[in-house]
């Protein structure tokens, strides 16, 4: 990582009262006991910018009192917290904006971290615009890269504007604390280490439940709907617009049911009724990062790119051999998708039965 | 009731180029269009103003040419068009954008009060689904985004019930108005306008505001207003290897299948032993 | 209700623009309706504006007219396999205050002559198609219907500006169906490109430009010609062939261009280049014996709709920009004396066409298209035969001029004798007489 540029054209001293602002916060989002793996994600690039600034990680983990939190609480020590502020309240079981934004602002009134990280979620970037606006600071959303630029100890954050065409560095000089919220499975996950441990700083927050407008009538989870994984799946094939009828897209399910893997697509897919949106990989669906991506008929746009390539190991098939997809799959197969994917599943599925038969 | 629509005009970023000389975005000949986003928040107002005869008034903080972006709205049903325009805005990040369009709402609300506002999920230039939260803490009022759905909206009793979208399922959520609602995209599709509503679109003036009709202050708007600084812009970097291209003898499907097969183990050992190990398990 | 105006054009290209300015400026109550998104949404044109015309309707339009450069050379290009013969004319007083060619972006001309529409008072609306004419009993036109819901709008004269394809005119019953012979197909593309590379491959400044027509090998024996045009930051490149030939031949127009990009005379020219926008537009080119029925009862047709196309020439935009001129001011006459918009009120249309430009410069070329698309060795012999002359000419290697003389003599012989030069010389020069 390069030593981010000098922020330009602008006065970047922070006025005097913002420099008790310490330490580096990760919000911990959870849901109903699920940690979202963004979180941990983030907990590790927290130590390695809380190592630079040479302060602590601190974890928010918010939630109704309980195992589920206890548990929460252990694993963002493992995951690299020195401080956990555990606020615990039957308000915050399920997230509402409201009570969140008002227990955050206080919290942070009270701490004052100077950086304070959110998952690019839904959660995060509901909760990241609120208390943005109450504390009155900058707030740098959907984050690819982060860095510290230490000649002010500012935080450099990286992202796509443009759809991607673009990439852009944003600081926050002189307001504390910076926030920003970072996409899921673009930071590395950490290795956990069970032996961690820390300083737990309970938060008694003064919630009432009549103080809060919106009720949660229900929660009807992915999970029983069906929907499929994509962000979490280890193998992804996906398929384009080079697939040429939705029938065709059964070779894709073929191959990734064989390798075990899910069904991803293009846009343009969904658009013409081929999937469902769950499925779409890329600027406007899921960001994903499996071991294995394996791309037929697609382009390679940059709004699909960027949904994609983190992927560790890119096999692409394409017919043009100019297309883009091929500057950045790791694999290329100049050939007809139509022929290769069936010849790709009977290949991986002999390979795979033959290791049954031995074993 | 009353409805405010905030939209943005943006470049078409479909159609976004970087000169392959100097490296900076090519914005000439660029259409403008409104925000995609906004327009399921748009289609959404306007269904409720199909059931209840509410009024949709539509917003945008922006350039005089972003005009075109609010007639277009008004040519989809929309009432009315407030372009919220002033050099001080200028260099606006979301923190000032949202105090900017706040202040303008907060003097629509004058005239007759607000119910509901919508905004875009986000915008695909900024893409910082920022805005729209920043109202929503401003105006108190409650906030709703990332909506699958309207269920129903009750002008007596106030309420609204709604599903959202969170990251391991729907919430189910009731809450009353005010409230400001991003819609998800795919929800819906804007309309198709008739005759009349093109008509209306073209002769219907335009309020314009600035900074002061706006009573917005200057100091928490523009450049001075904005806690974020913009400290470099720069193109991607091209990955320096192009895709191995993987040969296979004869050019057969099932040549390059299994060349395929042997090349992703190689690259992959550690991939090879999960599946082995999962198909072993059967 | 519905709503009724003095005057509905149809169509925001260059004939329609003008037609509709023409009218707001002279006070009438206009309604002018685009199909596309925004005007100039869907509008092709290679690139090169001619002042004069839009210099009668706005005149100083320079002042705030979205040009990309004025033009100080054109060259016309030849070419063979790989390579070229040709002419340049390159002039310094074509650098003036008040140049006479610019090359365009057109979308960018026709959002700015919207502007100046909306300015003088006309009413514009896009993204609505016209269906069809609205006629009275008695088959006078009234009005228009659109795409939209309640769509049926009247006014006392319709100006169809609609285009080529002149689909009211024709579904009406007004004009015959398109001759796949009278229109060419032409594909086009905007490279992007560092100006500075510009200027130095061509030899200009940053304001000026240079046009190459070209002809030869490239369209394959068929009818057509191809052009490569300097924009301020980019090239316009662009062939196009008679539908009739794209339908007989082999070679689909895209992978045409793409030869065309990679001949070895051209290729330097556009390298380092980036596609920004691919189009595909039909050209009317039938000329006059083409040109149609132009006005009836309440109705007129301008622009290419009215096959008002030079193609000898590539004029086109000229000659919509001053039909629609003419037809709004036919209005604007008959609107001050008081007179309805018959069809024969509206015969003072045809009248003033035919004093202009462009009845007479299409009866002098009237026989020029069929000439061409009956004698192909326009494109595919003679460009051979006259590059392999100039490079016989040109290579110094001791034989003596006399013999070469003859050699390229024999050689324009054996491709197409002494009677056939003759005649395919008479036949082009009748053509344009
Ligand atoms: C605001 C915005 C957001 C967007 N968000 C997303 C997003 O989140 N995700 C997304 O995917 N897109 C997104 N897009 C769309 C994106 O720009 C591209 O249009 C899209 O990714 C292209 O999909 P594709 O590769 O399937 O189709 P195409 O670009 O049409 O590519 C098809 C490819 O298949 C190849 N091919 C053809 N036949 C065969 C064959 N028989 N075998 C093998 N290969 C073949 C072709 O050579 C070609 O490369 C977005 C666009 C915009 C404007
Ligand atoms: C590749 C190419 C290169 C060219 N190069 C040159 C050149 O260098 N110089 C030059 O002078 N000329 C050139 N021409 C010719 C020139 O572009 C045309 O002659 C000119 O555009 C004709 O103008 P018009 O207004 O008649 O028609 P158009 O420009 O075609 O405009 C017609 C308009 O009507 C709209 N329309 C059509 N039907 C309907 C409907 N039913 N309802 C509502 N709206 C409708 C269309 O969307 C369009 O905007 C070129 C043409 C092509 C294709
Ligand atoms: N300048 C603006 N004018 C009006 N609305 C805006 C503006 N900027 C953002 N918004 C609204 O806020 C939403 C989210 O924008 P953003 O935070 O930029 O992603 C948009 O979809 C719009 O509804």
């Amino acid at each position: 990582m390069s030593e981010p540029s000098k922020p330009q054209g602008r006065k970047f001293q922070l006025p005097e009262h913002l420099k008790v602002y310490k330490d580096v916060w990760v919000i911990v989002e959870q849901e109903r006991g699920q940690v979202h793996s963004v979180s941990l994600e983030l907990l590790g690039e927290a130590r390695k910018l809380a190592d630079k600034l040479g302060v602590a990680v601190g974890a928010v983990v918010l939630g109704e009192a309980g195992p589920d939190l206890e548990r929460i609480c252990g694993d963002a020590f493992a995951y690299g917290a020195d401080v956990v502020y555990r606020v615990a309240d039957p308000v915050l079981k399920d997230y509402r904006t409201d009570p969140y934004c008002r227990v955050m602002t206080d919290v942070v009134n009270a701490y004052k971290p100077e950086i304070v990280l959110l998952g690019a979620t839904t959660l995060g970037r509901d909760l990241a615009g609120a208390i943005a606006t109450t504390l009155a600071t900058g707030l740098t959303a959907d984050c690819t890269e982060l860095d510290i630029y230490m000649e002010n100890r500012s935080l450099a954050a990286t992202r796509p504007t443009f759809g991607g065409t673009l990439l852009c560095t944003i600081q926050t000089l002189a307001y504390r604390p910076q926030m920003a919220t970072v996409r899921p499975r673009v930071m590395a996950m950490p290795e956990r280490d069970d032996s961690r441990t820390g300083r737990v700083v309970d938060v008694f927050p003064a919630l009432a439940e009549d103080s809060v407008i919106t009720k949660v009538l229900s929660f009807i989870a992915d999970r029983e709907r069906n929907e499929a994984q994509l962000a979490f799946a280890d193998i992804i094939v996906s398929g384009g617009k080079g697939l040429g009828k939705p029938e065709n897209l059964k070779l894709v399910f073929d191959l990734a049911a064989v390798l075990g893997g899910e069904v991803g697509v293009t846009r343009p897919l969904i658009q013409a009724g081929w999937a469902t949106a769950d499925r779409q990989v890329g600027q406007t669906g899921k960001t994903v990062r499996p071991k294995l991506y394996i791309a037929a008929g697609i382009s390679g746009a940059i709004q699909h790119r960027v949904g994609m390539e983190k992927s560790d190991l890119i096999l692409a098939i394409n017919t043009d051999k100019n297309a883009p997809i091929f500057d950045f799959a790791h694999l290329g197969i100049v050939g007809d998708a139509l022929k290769i994917l069936p010849a790709l599943t009977d290949a991986f599925s002999r390979r795979l039965s033959v290791n049954r038969l031995a074993s | 009731m009353h409805i405010v629509v905030c939209i943005k005009q943006v470049p078409d970023s479909a159609q976004i180029r970087i000169h392959p000389v100097t490296n900076t975005i090519m914005r000439q000949g660029v259409p403008a269009i409104i925000n995609p986003y906004d327009l399921f928040s748009l289609e959404e107002a306007l269904r409720i103003k199909d059931r209840t005869g509410a009024r949709v008034t539509v917003l945008t903080m922006g350039p005089p040419m972003a005009e075109n972006s609010l007639r277009k709205a008004l040519s989809f049903g929309a009432d009315a068009a407030v372009l919220l325009t002033d050099r001080k805005f200028a260099g606006s990040d979301t923190l000032a954008t949202s105090y900017a369009l706040t202040s303008a709402i907060r003097k629509l609300a004058e005239e007759e009060p607000v119910d509901i506002v919508f905004c875009g999920k986000q915008t695909v230039d900024g893409d910082t689904a920022q805005v729209g939260p920043g109202i929503a803490t401003r105006l108190g009022l409650q906030q709703l985004t990332y909506i699958s759905s309207i269920d129903s909206v009750d002008t007596q009793a106030r309420e609204i019930v709604v599903h959202r979208r969170s990251e391991g399922g729907v919430q189910v959520l009731k809450t009353a108005l005010p409230c400001m609602i991003t819609m998800l995209e795919g929800t819906n599709s804007i309309r198709f306008g008739s005759m009349d509503d093109m008509f209306r679109a073209a002769r219907t003036p335009l309020r314009v505001w600035s900074k002061d009709d706006a009573a917005a202050d200057e100091t928490k708007v523009g450049l001075k207003g904005s806690p974020t600084v913009v400290s470099k812009v720069f193109v991607p970097k091209p990955k320096a290897e192009k895709a191995k291209f993987i040969e296979a003898e004869g050019g057969t499907a099932d040549a390059f299948a299994a060349a395929a097969v042997e090349a992703i183990f190689a690259a992959q050992p550690k991939l090879s032993t999960d599946l082995l190990a999962r198909a072993a398990q059967g | 209700m519905v709503e009724k105006f003095d005057a509905i054009v149809v169509g925001a290209g260059p004939s329609g623009n003008a037609a509709a300015y023409t009218l707001a400026k002279g006070g009438l109550n206009v309604l002018q309706l685009e199909r596309g998104e925004y005007p100039g949404a869907k509008n092709v044109q290679g690139g090169i504006m001619y002042a004069a015309e839009l210099e009668k309707i706005i005149p100083d339009f320079r002042d705030d007219c979205p040009t990309e450069r004025h033009i100080i050379e054109q060259r016309v290009w030849l070419l063979g396999d790989d390579s070229y013969i040709g002419t340049n004319y390159r002039s310094d007083a074509f650098n003036t205050d008040r140049p006479n060619r610019y090359t365009i972006i057109r979308a960018n001309i026709d959002k700015w002559f919207s502007e100046k529409i909306r300015e003088a008072g006309g009413l514009q609306i896009c993204e609505t198609t016209v269906t069809e004419l609205i006629r009275d009993g008695s088959g006078k036109v009234i009005g228009v219907r659109t795409d939209r819901e309640g769509g049926e709008i009247h006014a006392d004269v319709v100006i169809m500006a609609d285009g080529v394809n002149a689909l009211l005119a024709k579904r009406a019953g007004y004009q015959p169906e398109l001759q796949p012979q009278n229109v060419a197909l032409a594909v086009k593309e905007i490279l992007f490109i560092d100006p500075e590379l510009i200027q130095q491959r061509f030899g200009v400044k940053e304001e000026e430009g240079v046009v190459i027509e070209i002809m030869g090998k490239v369209t394959k024996g068929m009818a057509g010609t191809a052009f490569l045009y300097t924009n301020k930051e980019s090239l316009t490149i662009g062939i196009g062939c008679l539908i009739s030939d794209f339908k007989a031949g082999q070679c689909p127009p895209y992978k045409m261009l793409e030869d065309l990009k990679a001949h070895p005379v051209i290729k330097p020219l556009i390298d380092g280049a980036e596609m920004k926008e691919y189009a595909a537009h039909m050209i009317p080119e039938g000329g006059y014996k083409a040109i149609p029925q132009l006005y009836g009862p309440g109705w007129m047709v301008a622009g290419d709709a009215a096959h008002f196309n030079n193609a000898a020439h590539r004029e086109g935009s000229n000659l919509a920009m001053a039909s629609g001129r003419m037809a709004a001011e036919t209005v604007l006459e008959l609107k001050a004396k008081g007179q309805p918009c018959t069809a024969a009120n509206l015969a003072a249309y045809k009248a003033k066409l035919d004093q202009s430009f462009i009845m007479k410069d299409l009866k002098k070329y009237r026989n020029l298209p069929s000439v061409l698309h009956g004698n192909k060795q326009f494109f595919s012999e003679y460009p051979d035969v006259i590059n392999a002359a100039a490079h016989n000419w040109f290579t110094v290697d001791s034989v003596d001029k006399k013999t070469k003389e003859k050699q390229i003599m024999g050689s324009f012989v054996k491709t197409r004798s002494v009677l056939g030069l003759v005649g395919d010389a008479i036949k082009l020069v009748r053509s344009v007489r």
